[in-house]
């Protein structure tokens, strides 16, 4: 797909949880082979805004166009197929305990029965150098660390061969350290494989160093987006106090 | 509750709608089974792992039973000078009725909460949408190859709490009322019949089919952390019992 043009197109998407509106006649676009950060408070909507992007939740009203299909409208195959062409990676990992490392990352493949046991092992081991995870071959979810868990999902994410990566929080939890290998992940991933990314997030630092595109989330609407320069010099001061941490509402 | 009529209403509309979803995991899970032979390793898996697990607690369930039944029934028969007919009494009792749903119950309590417990606690920790991202889908993974194993394990598991059940009426009978155990198994064979034994079976699969529904639909619905888990098995053992008897009473009027 063309650099630029529009991978994922939002258009007035709401959703409510019980009387709390969480999403507002939200409109976004994602644009290919761009790194799209959405970023916001704790509870503003940006873990539900990704899944809406993937199926994973229907929104009470509004569209998503990807490539031009509202998915909104699609259901079994048909959204099965939209969704091969993204992977997502949880804030939590969501490993499947009773899997070790390897049969994790083939899983996708396993299921699809289109590949052979030494082609997917092959795939898995391929993916797991990738994230430098291969000497936890063997190992069960439960004996990794966070960090480890999440270079873990997203070679899962990878081995899918996916055009769109949707990260849920990947610095969420690590310190910081761990935090700036994770960035540095995606980054390497962007540039070698020239994938979309769309990476929510509170991490500030991660934010600007990962993102071509920042759009800050706010009482269910996107209340600014732009280049990580001007979000860093925007004059709105909700974006001035996430950023700064020092100033007060108003926006 | 303001309006009592509100409530009976809101009551109802949420029976039918489970009810709905009920059956349309059902529906799902018997489309998805055609996939039955690339998941027999699961399947498998799945069978003894129910059967080891419910088997010691079968075992002890029918064994009383079955013993407390003789000593129940042999008490009035013996007045009447018919003791001898205990075993014409218990088989059928064991076979037909006490055999399925008691070891159904059991398993709805032990295999069942395991269900909900497992999926359920995959869907809080986003497991499941996980499976969805991968363009695997959750009942075709995770409810299909439960399905079948608890269809097909529960009536093996009936045709050993049979055995057991109707083996400690035997042994009661012979040392409590001092029937001998011959003549306890020819009144058994003169009345218990095949059709009988297949009632019962038939019974085991259809209370199977509705431990595994019932189990992965309240896995699949439950939110909210450890929390919601615990209250989807609770809510699971229990919609798996009620529908459990409602079944029973309609099967067997069914065939009277």
């Amino acid at each position: 797909m063309a650099v630029n043009a529009i991978e994922i197109d939002i258009q007035k998407l709401s959703k409510s949880f019980r009387n709390f509106q969480v999403l507002k006649d939200l409109d976004l676009q994602i644009r290919a082979s761009e790194t799209t950060v959405i970023m916001g408070g704790s509870g503003t909507g940006k873990s539900v805004l990704l899944k809406h992007m993937i199926g994973l939740i229907s929104p009470d009203s509004g569209k998503i166009f990807v490539r031009g299909v509202d998915i909104t409208t699609q259901k079994g195959p048909a959204l099965d197929t939209i969704r091969s062409r993204f992977a997502m990676v949880f804030q939590s990992a969501a490993l499947l305990n009773s899997l070790t490392v390897a049969e994790n990352v083939g899983l996708g493949l396993k299921e699809q029965h289109r590949f052979s046991k030494k082609e997917i092992n092959e795939i898995v081991i391929e993916k797991l150098k990738l994230v430098k995870m291969e000497h936890k071959y063997n190992s069960l979810p439960g004996e990794l660390s966070g960090g480890m868990k999440k270079r873990v999902g997203i070679a899962r994410a990878l081995a899918m061969s996916p055009e769109v990566v949707l990260y849920d929080e990947p610095t969420a939890g690590l310190d910081p350290i761990m935090a700036g290998n994770i960035d540095e992940l995606i980054l390497e991933l962007k540039q070698k494989f020239k994938m979309t990314a769309v990476v929510v997030t509170h991490d500030m630092q991660s934010a600007f160093y990962i993102g071509d595109h920042i759009c800050m989330l706010y009482q269910g609407k996107i209340i600014e987006e732009g280049s990580p320069e001007s979000i860093r010099h925007s004059s709105n001061d909700y974006v001035i106090q996430f950023i700064t941490r020092h100033k007060s509402v108003q926006t | 509750m303001a309006n009592p009529i509100a409530y009976i209403g809101i009551k109802a509309l949420t029976l039918f709608q489970l009810t709905g979803e009920l059956l349309q995991l059902f529906a799902s899970t018997i489309y998805w089974s055609k996939h039955t032979f690339r998941n027999v390793d699961k399947i498998f898996h799945f069978m003894v792992k129910m059967g080891v697990n419910t088997l010691p607690i079968a075992t002890f369930t029918s064994l009383f039973v079955g013993m407390v039944m003789v000593l129940q029934t042999g008490y009035t028969l013996e007045k009447f000078g018919m003791a001898e007919s205990l075993g014409a009494i218990v088989p059928i009792a064991m076979a037909r009725e006490l055999g399925p749903v008691l070891t159904a119950l059991l398993l709805a309590g032990r295999i069942g909460a395991a269900i909900t417990a497992e999926i359920g606690t995959m869907t809080v920790s986003e497991e499941v949408d996980a499976l969805k991202t991968l363009g695997i889908n959750p009942v075709r993974y995770l409810a299909m190859p439960r399905f079948l194993a608890c269809l097909c394990m529960l009536p093996v598991l009936v045709i050993y709490a049979d055995v057991i059940g109707i083996l400690g009426g035997a042994s009661v009978a012979a040392t409590y009322f001092h029937i001998p155990t011959k003549i306890y198994f020819d009144r058994m064979a003169e009345s218990l019949q095949f059709i009988d034994i297949i009632k019962g079976l038939t019974k085991a699969a259809v209370f199977g089919a509705t431990i595994a529904i019932v189990g992965c639909r309240y896995g699949l619905e439950a939110k909210g952390g450890a929390a919601g888990v615990g209250e989807a098995t609770t809510r699971s053992v229990v919609c798996s019992f009620i529908t459990i008897y409602i079944l029973n009473y309609f099967i067997t009027r069914l065939w009277l």
